[in-house]
C-alpha cells in the first residue's frame, strides 16, 4: 500500500513522515519519530499506555491512524519536562514512589496533566475516575492517586 | 504507615528517590520495544486457532514470494533430540507435529516492516487436522479425556492414573484419622480457581541477532536474561558463552518473564536472513493466548478443630493444569497452603495435570494463592460455625520460631504472630459495618529464594562506586542496592550508582524471582563493597607502614585503630581513590555467591466489602495489608509490593479468569475482557510494616515481594461471606454469581 506524506506538530516541532495509511500514531510516534516514551501496552483502546494529547484533547494514540495528525499539534510525555524542569506531576511520582515498573507512567502522567489543565482540585474520586482508563499493574494505584492529588495541591499553590 | 528506622541506620530505612525515576517519568527509559538496529527486520508469528490439532502441512510459497519477506522458520528449523525441559520450551515456542493449545506458535516469519510481516504471516498456509481437546483440570484427569501426550508423566504419578497426570505428590505428619477423631467439628470442601494472568502492561519484545558462527546478541525484557540466554542456546543448540543477552528496562513481570515464549524464534530468523537483527514484539492478545498465566485448580479440604478453636488435623487434595506441559505449581501451593498454623496431623496430595492451554509461568508466589484460598475459606467458615473470632483462631495455632512447617522444616524467625496482632491493633478492624458489608482476614505465606547470584562493585577515581547487578530492576531494587551500598560504605547515596548489566559482565544470576533481589543482590552487594573496603584499609596500612588489622573504616574513611588511634589522620575514600594507580591499581569487589539464610515472609490481610444485592457487585471499602519485612530498606518499594501483590489478588478473587469456549478457543484475549482491577474499582490500600529482620541478610532482609498475593483471595471470599450470608468456593466471586446465590436464597 502507497505511503502518505504527513505534515504535523509534535512537542512544538513541525515535523514530517510518511505514514502507511493502516498505521496508529502510536506506530508513527514511536517508529517514524523515535518518540519512544509513549508504550503500547494492548493495541485495543484498553491500557492508556499509548496517552498523548492530539489538539489538547486526551486519546489513546493506538485507536488515531498516523494519518489524521495531518495539520494537528501532538504533545507527547517528551515534551512533559519544560526547559529542564520537571513537571510537578512528574517530580511527585518519583518523590511518592507512584511507579514500579514505570511503564504506565508516560501514559498516566500525560492523562493526569490533562486532568489537572480543565480540574485542578480533584477529588480522589475524581482522579480515580479519570484514570480508570489507565492500567496500572504494579502499584495498585495508591501511590498513584496520592502523588496526583498532591502534584494538584502543590500547582494549586495550596501545599 | 511504615516504621521507618530513625536511629539505626543512617540510610536504611529511608525513601530517597529511586536512581532510575528520571529516566522514567520523562519517557527515556528503553523498554523491551524501544530500541531499534540498523538493517533490522520485524517479525510475527502464525499461531494455532486451534485448541489441539496435528499439523499436517506448513506452505510459506506465497508468503516467501512477497517482495520484502527474508525469512520463515517452523519447527524443522530447530535441533532435535532435546529432552525434559529443554524439549518442553523447544516445543512451546514453536509446535512440532500437534498444535497443544490455541495460540500456540506453529511458524514465524520476518520481513522488512512490521506490517508486512503480518500481512506475510496470513499467507502461510497450515493446515491441520483437528484432535480432541480439554482445557478442565478435572475433565483432563477423567478416564475419557484425550490424551494430550503419552510419556510426559514422571516416576511418581501411580498406576491406573490418566496419562495426563503427570506428576503425583503426597506428604504429611501425624495421624491424620487420630486427628479428626479429637475434633468437636470436622469441615470438607471443594474449592475452585480459575486460571489468572500475571497482566504486566508490556508485551513482551525482543531484538535478536544471530550469524551463521553461531554468536549472538540478544535485546529482551525480561527479569533474568542468564535463564534466556540458556533457554535459547538449549532450544537453539548454541554455545551459551556465544549468546550475549542485554536487559531492557521491563514493563511488569510478576514471574512471566523468567521464561522464554518467542526469543528463539526471532534467533533463528535472524540466522537464517543472513544475520540480520530482527525484532519481534507481542500483541496484546498474543500475550493472553500463548504466554504464562497460572494454572487453574479443583482442591479439596479438610480440616478437624476443637470448640476452643484449636486445629487438630487438616487434608488437603489439589489438582492443578498448567497447560500442555508439565509444571503447575501443585507443590508449591500445598507447602504454603497449611504453613501459618501448627497443625498436629496432616496430609497432603497434589496432582500435576496437563491440558490444552498456553504454558504456566511462575505467577507471584506461584501456587500459594489457590492454597491458601481453600485452607482460609474453610477455616473462616469452621470459625462462623462455632462462633469463634477469625483472628484470634489464627493467633491460637499461628506457627512460631521453632515450630515445625506444615511441609516438614523448622520454621527459623518468623513474624506471622507480629502481623496478626498488628492486624488485630489497626483501626480498620474497628469501623463499624453497614448491611451487606462484612469484613474478611486471612494470611499468606511465601519463601524467599537465594540462588545463583554475582555482583560487582569498582571504585571510580573520584571515590564514588558503582555496582553492577544481573537482577533487572522491577519495582525500584536499584534503589534498595543502593542504600545498601551506600550505607556499608558509609558514603551518600548518590555517590552510588547501581547498573543493571548484560550476560557479558558478570558470572550467572538468576532472574529477579522468587523475591530475592534485594535479598541476594544485596546480600552479595554488601560482601562486594566490603571487599572494597578491605583492600581499601591494606594500600592505607601500607601507606601508614601499620598492620591492616590496626586500620578500620568508618563513616567513609580509613581511620588508625587500637594502639595507633589518633596517630594518623583519617584518609578519605576520595583521597584512597585518586591515588589508587599508585597504590597498586584499580580497587573492585565481587561476590558469587548462592546466598543462605533467606527469611520468609507472612501476611495478614484485613478487607472490608459492601456488595449490592441488586448487581452482585463487590465494592472494596477497606483494605489493609500487614507483612513481615524482616527490614524495609527503602519502606515507599516495600509498601508498593503490598499494595501491587494485594490489588492483583483483589483482581483474581473478583473479575479475572481464562474463559475457554467449547471448541478449547479462549474467548476474552484483550483487556477490554480480561478486566484487571482499574484506579475506580479501589480504595486506598493501607499497609503496616511489620520487621522481625531476618538474622541471614547483614540488614535483616526478607523476600517481600510474593506474599501479598496470596491473603486477597480467601480475605475477599470471607468478606463476601460475611456481607451476603452466602459462601463462595469457585473464584473468581463475579457479580453474575452473586446474584445467582441471592435470588436462589430468596426463590427457596
Ligand atoms: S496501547 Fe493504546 S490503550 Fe493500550
Ligand atoms: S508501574 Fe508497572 S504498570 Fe504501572
Amino acid at each position: 500500500m502507497s505511503k502518505i506524506h504527513v505534515t504535523t506538530t509534535v512537542n512544538n516541532e513541525v515535523v514530517e513522515f510518511l505514514a502507511d495509511p493502516r498505521e496508529t500514531l502510536l506506530d508513527c510516534l514511536r517508529d517514524r519519530l523515535d518518540l519512544t516514551g509513549t508504550k503500547e501496552g494492548c493495541g485495543t483502546g484498553d491500557c492508556g499506555a499509548c496517552s498523548v494529547t492530539v489538539d489538547g484533547t486526551l486519546v489513546c494514540s493506538c485507536l488515531v491512524l498516523g494519518v489524521e495528525a495531518e495539520g494537528a499539534k501532538i504533545e507527547t510525555i517528551e515534551n512533559m519536562a519544560q526547559d529542564g524542569a520537571l513537571h510537578p506531576l512528574q517530580r511527585k511520582f518519583i518523590e511518592h514512589a507512584a511507579l514500579q515498573c514505570g511503564f504506565c507512567t508516560p501514559g498516566i502522567l500525560v492523562a493526569a496533566k490533562a486532568l489537572l489543565d480543565k480540574t485542578p482540585d480533584p477529588t480522589e474520586t475524581e482522579v480515580r475516575y479519570w484514570l480508570a482508563g489507565n492500567l496500572c499493574r504494579c502499584t495498585g494505584y495508591d501511590k498513584i492517586i496520592r502523588a496526583v492529588m498532591d502534584a494538584a495541591a502543590e500547582m494549586r499553590g495550596a501545599a | 504507615m511504615a516504621k521507618d528506622n530513625v536511629n539505626e541506620f543512617r540510610l536504611i530505612g529511608t525513601r530517597p528517590d529511586r536512581p532510575d525515576g528520571l529516566d522514567k517519568v520523562t519517557g527515556r527509559a528503553r523498554y523491551g520495544a524501544d530500541i531499534s538496529a540498523a538493517n533490522m527486520l520485524h517479525a510475527a508469528v502464525v499461531r494455532s486457532p486451534h485448541a489441539h490439532a496435528r499439523i499436517v502441512k506448513i506452505d510459506a510459497t506465497k508468503a516467501l514470494a512477497l517482495d520484502g519477506v527474508k525469512a520463515v522458520v517452523t519447527r524443522a528449523d530447530f535441533p532435535t533430540g532435546l529432552t525434559g525441559e529443554d524439549w518442553n520450551l523447544q516445543e512451546n515456542t514453536i509446535a512440532g507435529d500437534v498444535a497443544l493449545y490455541d495460540g500456540h506458535a506453529v511458524a514465524a516469519i520476518a520481513a522488512t516492516s512490521a506490517l508486512l510481516a503480518k500481512d506475510a504471516a496470513k499467507l502461510i498456509d497450515v493446515e491441520y487436522e483437528l484432535l480432541p481437546h480439554v482445557t478442565d483440570v478435572d475433565k483432563a484427569m477423567a478416564p475419557d479425556a484425550p490424551i494430550i501426550r503419552q510419556g510426559a508423566a514422571d516416576a511418581s504419578v501411580p498406576e491406573g492414573l490418566h496419562p495426563n497426570v503427570v506428576k503425583y505428590i503426597e506428604f504429611g505428619h501425624g495421624d491424620v484419622d487420630d486427628g479428626f477423631a479429637k475434633a468437636d467439628l470436622v469441615m470438607e470442601r471443594h474449592y475452585k480457581t480459575e486460571a489468572a494472568h500475571q497482566g504486566y502492561i508490556e508485551p513482551h519484545a525482543c531484538l535478536g541477532q544471530l550469524g551463521e558462527d553461531g554468536k549472538g546478541d540478544m535485546w529482551v525484557c525480561t527479569q533474568g536474561h542468564w535463564y534466556i540466554r540458556r533457554m535459547c542456546a538449549a532450544v537453539l543448540g548454541l554455545e551459551g558463552s556465544q549468546l550475549r543477552v542485554t536487559p531492557s528496562e521491563i514493563g511488569g513481570g510478576f514471574g512471566g518473564k523468567t521464561t522464554i515464549f518467542m526469543e528463539p524464534l526471532a534467533l533463528a530468523l535472524s540466522r537464517k536472513a543472513g544475520g540480520r537483527p530482527v525484532k519481534l514484539v507481542m500483541s496484546r492478545s498474543e500475550v493472553l493466548r500463548a504466554t504464562g498465566p497460572t494454572a487453574s485448580a479443583s482442591m479439596d479440604v479438610k480440616l478437624g478443630m476443637t470448640k476452643d478453636g484449636m486445629l487438630t488435623a487438616g487434608k488437603a487434595n489439589f489438582r492443578m493444569q498448567g497447560g500442555a506441559f508439565p509444571g503447575s505449581p501443585v507443590d508449591f501451593a500445598l507447602y504454603c497452603g497449611f504453613a501459618s498454623y501448627q497443625i498436629p496431623a496432616l496430609f497432603h496430595q497434589g496432582y500435576d495435570v496437563i491440558a490444552n492451554r498456553p504454558k504456566c509461568a511462575a505467577y507471584r508466589a506461584p501456587g500459594a494463592p489457590m492454597g491458601a484460598f481453600a485452607v482460609e475459606s474453610l477455616l473462616d467458615e469452621m470459625c462462623a460455625e462455632l462462633g469463634l473470632d477469625p483472628l484470634d483462631v489464627r493467633l491460637k495455632n499461628a506457627s512460631v520460631e521453632g515450630s515445625k512447617s506444615s511441609y516438614g522444616p523448622k520454621f527459623g524467625s518468623i513474624g506471622l504472630v507480629e502481623t496478626l496482632e498488628a492486624a488485630k491493633a489497626h483501626p480498620n478492624m474497628l469501623a463499624p459495618l453497614g448491611p451487606n458489608q462484612g469484613r474478611g482476614i486471612a494470611t499468606g505465606y511465601w519463601f524467599n529464594h537465594g540462588g545463583d547470584t554475582s555482583v560487582s562493585a569498582a571504585l571510580s577515581e573520584d571515590g564514588t562506586l558503582q555496582v553492577s547487578v544481573g537482577t533487572p530492576d522491577i519495582g525500584g531494587s536499584r534503589a534498595s542496592i543502593a542504600l545498601m551500598a551506600a550505607e556499608t560504605m558509609g558514603i551518600p547515596y548518590e555517590n552510588v550508582r547501581v547498573n543493571i548489566v548484560e550476560t557479558g559482565a558478570l558470572g550467572v544470576n538468576e532472574p529477579t524471582h522468587g523475591s530475592r533481589a534485594t535479598f541476594a543482590s544485596g546480600k552479595a552487594t554488601v560482601e562486594a563493597v566490603q571487599g572494597i573496603i578491605k583492600e581499601m584499609c591494606r594500600r592505607v596500612a601500607s601507606e601508614w607502614d601499620i598492620d591492616p588489622e590496626a586500620v578500620t573504616w568508618v563513616d567513609g574513611s580509613a581511620q588508625p585503630a587500637g594502639p595507633n588511634a589518633g596517630k594518623f589522620p583519617p584518609m578519605s575514600i576520595a583521597e584512597i581513590a585518586g591515588k589508587m594507580s599508585e597504590t597498586g591499581g584499580p580497587i573492585a569487589g565481587h561476590c558469587e555467591t548462592v546466598p543462605e539464610g533467606v527469611g520468609a515472609s507472612f501476611g495478614t490481610h484485613v478487607v472490608d466489602v459492601e456488595v449490592d444485592p441488586e448487581t452482585g457487585y463487590t465494592k472494596i471499602l477497606r483494605y489493609v495489608v500487614v507483612q513481615d519485612a524482616g527490614r524495609a530498606i527503602h519502606p515507599a518499594y516495600v509498601e508498593g509490593q503490598y499494595q501491587g501483590g494485594a490489588v492483583q489478588g483483589i483482581g483474581w478473587a473478583l473479575n479475572e479468569e481464562y474463559i475457554y469456549d467449547d471448541m478449547g478457543r479462549l474467548q476474552n484475549p484483550i483487556f477490554l475482557d480480561y478486566r484487571v482491577p482499574v484506579a475506580s474499582d479501589l480504595p486506598m490500600i493501607d499497609t503496616v510494616i511489620v520487621e522481625v529482620p531476618n538474622p541471614g541478610h547483614p540488614y535483616g532482609v526478607r523476600g517481600v515481594g510474593e506474599t501479598g498475593i496470596a491473603p486477597p483471595l480467601p480475605a475477599i471470599a470471607n468478606a463476601v461471606a460475611a456481607a451476603t450470608g452466602e459462601r463462595f468456593y469457585h473464584l473468581p466471586i463475579t457479580p453474575v454469581k452473586i446474584v445467582a446465590a441471592l435470588n436462589a436464597r430468596n426463590d427457596s
